[in-house]
């Protein structure tokens, strides 16, 4: 059984559990409890999913790429229209559920931290819906990339504190989103973004997420009276992917996990934490990641902001070690190769985080049987990337 | 079971139970193994060894700092516990308590780690993001190994904290308020019960930590605790005087100063 964790002390397998200071322990105990009260509350959940529904555009459409189907000439591929939520990604199925239990719990404030600001976006939004008072830790360089996001977040009524420690990136905006919590653990929440952090974060995130995969799942039976063969997500921290795989965890469906290779899984430039990592300890979670021989957490590389993190959510560490899902590296290169494929082919211009899923997909149904089907989570669309695509595009035409 | 090295300083200190902490490798390893030696002069009866790490949680701008220079310097957990023998050397008799994160732990392996520890010298250590749940088969590797493994409670951990402190080995670290490690220019005043709820349910030797850099703050807690920790407030004086401690001209000058600070905290 896949689905059964975590278990009493938050673990996945040998993954999970809660290594912080003992200052936010409490406020976990808390947040489980609430969390564990409020899931078994039809009226929170209703709240939850009419929110989903009439505020954020859920369900999101399984879309048939029929075009693309006939030139891989493979298995059928299916998308799973996450770049159609409101806010443009899969990150606000989870900060609607997080920032409705937070509300619930009656904390006013809530922190977040973000990389490319998708989850930044998505918690402000749900903030100003909500009326809840909304702090964003982004790293400076982030706040430099994606000065657009920034910009967006002030919008929605957010402050953006820009933090200079460390690398300056999503790991240390993280790091610094949690020692805000713990000087403020009294009166805020914080609002994570992905299947990282200590129990219950992983399993509260995915639980918020795997509305996906439960769409996905009747769409596809709907339309085909079975399961498909196949089902691909790209994996940063994981909170897509797991939302997409955990409903199909006990079924024969394959599922196939894309990491970013970054330049490659032989060069220092890469983000594969399951292909690369080892065993340890990131932002109160036991999984894999990219360190050192001295334990020292190294910055990862990819295009994509979103997959830019030197851990991964514990959940996905226990599936890649007991084997039931599959994790490929995939390149710069391929995921921009993939993404550019399907916006001619579909019209469709995905996030160049969902286009690493899409590269794998594409290859796996290339040598799938016709009568089968392969279902990628398209978790984001891709107007944020353009100009990351374009200058992607002018470097390698050089 | 036979008291550790560091229980039986911290029950032998008279007020106050005095315990600075120094990041390994801040400015340089030479410097740490100098501080040291001043610090047990200026009256330290237990000395924290910090362990630099890229990514520290609990710490606050000023370790943060600190622990990026030590890792430039090339400082890791095994240079850092190499440095134990050299204090030795020195002279420092005072037990040495290696104070890490845990990934660079759980990257040497527990028992290496242990291993390491006890065959350095060292005599205890703390990991401040191995909570009580998590830290139980730690606890029990140290204990057979004769090292203190040092607990931590906190301003929110209600009804964790006598079973917090009731099984606290060596001394307890009290963390003094919410937040990360830093200045604080006063405590809350329900700092003060919250201590002394800590005190009454602990059977080891209460030290308060973070955020403690005055003689006044070490005054309004005799009679409240046992003892203080105090890190930021030495690593500020030490990033002061960094240039001024490799310049061998002015480095016992400036160690000196760092010792009478230290010693102005002591007898207050």
């Amino acid at each position: 059984m896949q689905t059964m964790y975590p278990d009493g002390k938050g673990r996945f397998g040998n993954f999970g559990g809660k290594f912080v200071p003992e200052t936010l322990m409490y406020a976990l105990e808390e947040l489980e409890n609430s969390l564990n009260d409020a899931l078994e509350d039809s009226a929170f959940l209703k709240e939850y999913h009419d929110t989903l529904q009439e505020y954020a555009g859920r369900p999101t459409p399984l879309t048939y790429a029929e075009r693309l189907t006939k030139e891989l000439g493979g298995a059928s591929v299916y998308l799973k229209r996450e770049d159609l939520l409101h806010t443009g990604a899969h990150k606000l199925n989870n900060a609607i559920g997080q920032a409705l239990l937070a509300k619930r719990m009656g904390k006013k404030k809530i922190v977040a931290e973000t990389g490319a600001g998708q989850h930044g976006v998505a918690t402000a939004t749900v903030c100003a819906r909500l009326g809840l008072e909304c702090k964003v830790f982004m790293g400076e360089e982030d706040t430099r990339r994606q000065e657009l996001n920034v910009f967006r977040m002030e919008l929605l009524g957010a402050e953006v504190v820009p933090v200079d420690s460390g690398s300056k990136t999503l790991k240390d905006a993280t790091n610094e989103a949690i020692r805000y919590w713990v000087a403020n653990v009294e009166d805020t929440f914080y609002l994570i973004g992905s299947v990282v952090g200590p129990h219950p974060y992983p399993r509260m995130v995915r639980d918020f997420q795997r509305i996906i995969g439960e769409e996905t799942k009747s769409q596809f039976q709907q339309l085909t009276n079975r399961l498909p063969e196949a089902v691909c997500a790209c994996v940063g921290g994981g909170s897509n992917a797991i939302g997409m795989f955990y409903p199909f965890l006990e079924d024969e469906v394959k599922l196939y996990g894309a990491e970013a290779a970054g330049q490659g899984l032989n060069t220092e430039k890469h983000a594969a934490t399951i292909s690369k990592g080892t065993k340890g300890v990131i932002h109160g979670s036991l999984t894999y990641l990219i360190q050192d021989e001295n334990g020292q957490i190294i910055e990862p590389y990819s295009i994509s902001a979103g997959l830019d993190y030197p851990g991964i959510g514990p959940e996905h560490a226990h599936l890649a070690e007991s084997g039931r899902v599959s994790y490929e590296g995939v390149t710069d290169k391929e995921a921009i190769e993939a993404l550019s494929y399907l916006t001619k082919t579909e019209g469709i211009l995905p996030a160049i985080e969902s286009a690493h899923a899409l590269h794998i997909a594409f290859e796996k149904a290339k040598h799938m049987k016709k009568e089968e089907a392969v279902v990628i989570c398209l978790s984001g669309r891709g107007d944020k990337d353009v100009h990351s695509i374009k200058a992607f595009m002018e470097r390698e035409s050089e | 079971m036979v008291k550790t090295k560091v229980e039986e300083a911290a029950r032998n200190a008279e007020y106050p139970l005095f315990i600075p902490f120094i990041m390994a490798g801040d400015p340089d390893p030479d410097i740490t193994v100098e501080l040291a030696m001043q610090l047990q002069e200026a009256g330290a009866h237990i000395l924290e060894l910090g362990i630099p790490y890229s990514d520290p949680l609990a710490d606050g701008p000023l370790l943060q700092r600190s622990a990026a220079r030590a890792l430039e310097q090339g400082m890791s957990l095994q240079r850092a516990m190499q440095l134990v023998p050299k204090m030795r050397d020195k002279g420092v008799t005072i037990p040495v308590i290696i104070f890490t994160y845990f990934n660079p732990v759980m990257r040497m392996g527990e028992e290496l780690f242990l291993d390491q520890v006890n065959e350095m010298g060292a005599d205890g250590v703390l990991i401040p993001d191995l909570p009580y749940e998590e830290s139980r088969d730690i606890e029990k590797k140290a204990a057979e190994r004769g090292l203190a493994n040092i607990s931590l409670v906190a301003p929110t951990s209600g009804a964790r904290i006598e079973k917090i402190a009731q099984e606290a080995e060596g001394f307890l670290y009290c963390v003094s308020s919410l937040g990360v490690t830093g200045t604080r220019d006063s405590f809350p005043p329900e700092a003060y019960t919250f201590i002394e709820k800590v005190k009454a349910n602990s059977k080891a030797p209460v030290a308060v930590g973070f955020g403690i850099s005055t003689p006044e703050q070490v005054d309004n807690l005799h009679g409240v605790c046992d003892g203080v920790i105090v890190g930021s407030a030495i690593m500020r004086k030490v990033e002061e005087c960094t240039s001024l401690m490799q310049d061998p001209e002015k480095r016992t000058k400036a160690l000196a100063d760092i010792k009478s600070f230290v010693s102005s905290l002591i007898s207050s």
